[in-house]
């Protein structure tokens, strides 16, 4: 970026900005002429789309915080306030609630596309953990965004995830103590849970910023997993990606607008219109839908680990579990060290292809599996659906590395484009996935 | 360290006088930068208003045999019951080695008739059921907690489910024969 290899500006105000800070030809660079792989699918919408949803909760949210008030006594009565009295607080908080779920929607399927297409693979390992530090950070801002309206689930949710410490040996309660600190979930919780809801989502900007940093020092993957090997393989991002990722932008906002107005608590739980009173616990507790997968895994691990027939535990079944759910993303991030296969996108990986298609379905399982009861039937499947997504990685992917064939590679982009369009006697203006 | 040795070997002394400063620059650095982390990180424990509230008295009189209240100490239910009989017979008739958390029903009370516990289920902190004739409690006849499955018996010891542990007994005295102070 250094101002000796700037081309000057035409209009004479950019220019006089640009010649002292160059903010105009970074933009350009990075967003106007920045080669981009012309094969791109819908995929590659999400990451554009996920940042349109970040945006959007701060600015619902810091909305939002001009009307509540982050205290036991008075949260609830003051959400409910937004929702009857402040002039279009009904919109705002509803349209932060949906949100959530919406941002969460997007950067899963963000998180597919890499996993499919292999984005998470040399060299863009540091840009996939960045992605899921940006999931981690996510998950926690959600985790306490939700309490904040202080109903039953806002509380007994924050009772059960914050006890998920206490399975830590030895300092585990003190750490519980600290995080409440008090003796329960109560108003000194609260107070600390608005502040870091308020925090968490400007660190989400900055790792963010990293991310798409690391994204434009090794460029974007692509639906075929092969290198760009010139400009005859690229399109300058302005204006082709620019129009499309508006496009979906405008296709996702329109599903998320139609919950917002026509079934806005959908995807809520009506417990959480109660009051929150910390002598019942509601007969059932779930978290939100998103962390539904990650719920079942912690449930799934009813058993404690150690020598059979003897009293002797090495690992207790309430630490068995939270191990288990923390591992599930730990292993996100370990998956671009495990994965050796020479081929990144699935569709030169027959084998490959199945068992993550198999994982998303499994992944589904789960979210059905943590939303019921831990009894019957329920108990059981979750734990075969616990296996197979520990097994992917820890199993699958290690054999693949040895046994799996590769499909031919084609020799460039802008050829496979190319004979795909002669092959079906029809041109791929959008070379999506066939099949 | 004197002119001399520094003049005898100056590469050997001048490098370990530069370590030692080093060294204790960083020292010096760590130590303030945790002295000042240790505050930052303590506010978050309990206020001193928040452990003065750490007390509750609660008078057991109006307590009927075979019922139980529920109390609120430290924001946290406590469960007193007023046992019958056949409750603490059959709490003490269990064999220990049929426990996960091994405990006898003695242990766990200073009169047989009241049971004082922290009504919060050692697994993940729900509140059990079982405090009300009309509430389901569990295969032990004890409490029952509905978040994940954990089932306690008649002296609040863990028997199937998650949970690693009984249900806690808080520190309390009886001040007389009919109240008791928890904390
Ligand atoms: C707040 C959440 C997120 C935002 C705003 C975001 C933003 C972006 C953007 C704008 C791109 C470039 C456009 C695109 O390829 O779609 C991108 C690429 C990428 N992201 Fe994210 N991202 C987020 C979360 C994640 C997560 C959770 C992961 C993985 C765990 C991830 C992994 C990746 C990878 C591997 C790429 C490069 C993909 C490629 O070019 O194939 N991202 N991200
Ligand atoms: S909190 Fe009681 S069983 Fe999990």
């Amino acid at each position: 970026m250094g101002s000796g290899e700037r081309k000057p500006f035409e209009n004479p105000a950019i220019e006089w900005v640009d010649s002292r800070l160059p903010i105009f030809t970074l933009i350009n660079k990075e967003y106007g002429v920045f080669p981009t792989p012309k094969n791109f699918n819908y995929f590659w919408n999400f990451g554009a789309i996920a940042t349109v949803m970040l945006v959007l909760m701060i600015l619902t949210g810091i909305t939002l915080a001009m009307h509540y008030t982050p205290h036991a006594d008075y949260a609830f009565e003051s959400v409910e306030r937004i929702m009857r009295d402040v002039n279009f607080g009904w919109l705002i908080r509803y349209m932060h609630a949906n949100g959530a779920s919406f941002f969460f929607i997007a950067v899963y399927i963000h998180i597919f596309r890499g996993l499919y297409y292999g984005s998470y693979k040399q060299p863009r390992e540091l840009l996939w953990i960045l992605g899921v530090v940006i999931l981690l950070l996510m998950m926690a801002t959600a985790f306490m965004g939700y309490v904040l309206p202080w109903g039953q689930m806002s509380f007994w949710g924050a009772t059960v995830i914050t006890n998920l410490f206490s399975a830590i040996p030895l300092v585990g309660d003190d750490i519980v103590t600290l995080l409440w600190g008090g003796f329960s979930v109560d108003n000194p919780t609260l107070n600390r849970f608005f502040a870091l809801h308020y925090l968490l989502p400007f660190v989400l900007v900055g790792v963010v910023g990293l991310h798409v940093w690391a994204l434009h020092v090794t460029g974007s993957n692509n639906p075929l997993g092969i290198d760009t090997k010139g400009p005859q393989d690229t399109l300058p991002f302005h204006p082709y990606y620019t129009m499309k990722d508006t496009f979906g932008i405008l296709v996702f906002l329109i599903i998320y607008v139609a919950f917002t107005f026509f079934m806005p608590n959908s995807l809520g739980h009506p417990d959480n219109y109660i009051p929150a009173d910390p002598l019942v616990t509601p007969a059932h507790i779930v978290p939100e839908w998103y962390f539904l997968p990650f719920y079942a895994i912690l449930r799934a691990i009813t058993f404690d680990v150690g020598i059979p027939f003897t009293d002797i535990v090495f690992v207790e079944a309430k630490l068995g579990g939270v191990l288990a759910m923390f591992g599930a993303i730990a292993l996100l991030v370990a998956l671009p060290f495990l994965d050796k296969h020479p081929a990144r996108s699935a569709r030169f990986r027959p084998w490959f292809k199945i068992a993550v298609l198999v994982l998303v379905l499994d992944f589904f399982i789960l979210m059905v599996c943590g939303g019921k009861p831990a009894e019957g039937l329920w108990v059981p499947l979750a734990q075969v659906a616990t296996l197979y997504y520990y097994a992917f990685f820890l199993v699958l992917i290690p054999l693949f590395n040895k046994f799996e064939p590769r499909l031919d590679l084609p020799p460039s982009i802008h050829e496979a484009v190319l004979s795909c369009c002669s092959k079906k006697k029809q041109c791929c203006s959008h070379p999506t996935e066939a099949a | 360290m004197s002119d001399t040795t520094q003049q005898d070997n100056p590469h050997g002394e001048e490098g370990s006088r530069r370590d030692f400063l080093y060294l204790t620059a960083a020292a010096f650095g760590a130590v303030g930068a945790g002295s000042v982390a240790w505050p930052l990180i303590h506010q978050m424990n309990p206020a001193a208003d928040t452990l003065a509230l750490s007390t509750t008295e609660v008078d057991l009189t109006p307590i009927e045999k075979g019922q139980a209240i529920t109390v609120m100490w430290r924001g946290k239910p406590v469960f007193i019951r007023h046992r019958t009989e056949a409750e603490i017979e059959a709490a003490r008739n269990t064999d220990l080695a049929d426990l996960r958390d091994k405990q006898t029903d003695e242990d766990r009370v200073q009169k047989a008739e009241w049971l004082v516990m922290v009504g919060i289920c050692t697994h993940l902190g729900c509140v059990p059921l079982g405090q009300k004739p009309s509430d389901i409690k569990g295969e032990y006849n004890g409490w029952f907690c509905p978040c994940h499955g954990s089932h306690y018996d008649e002296s609040g010891r863990i028997r199937k489910g998650p949970a690693p542990t009984n249900l806690a007994v808080p520190d309390y005295t009886f001040l007389t024969d009919t109240t008791i102070r928890i904390g």
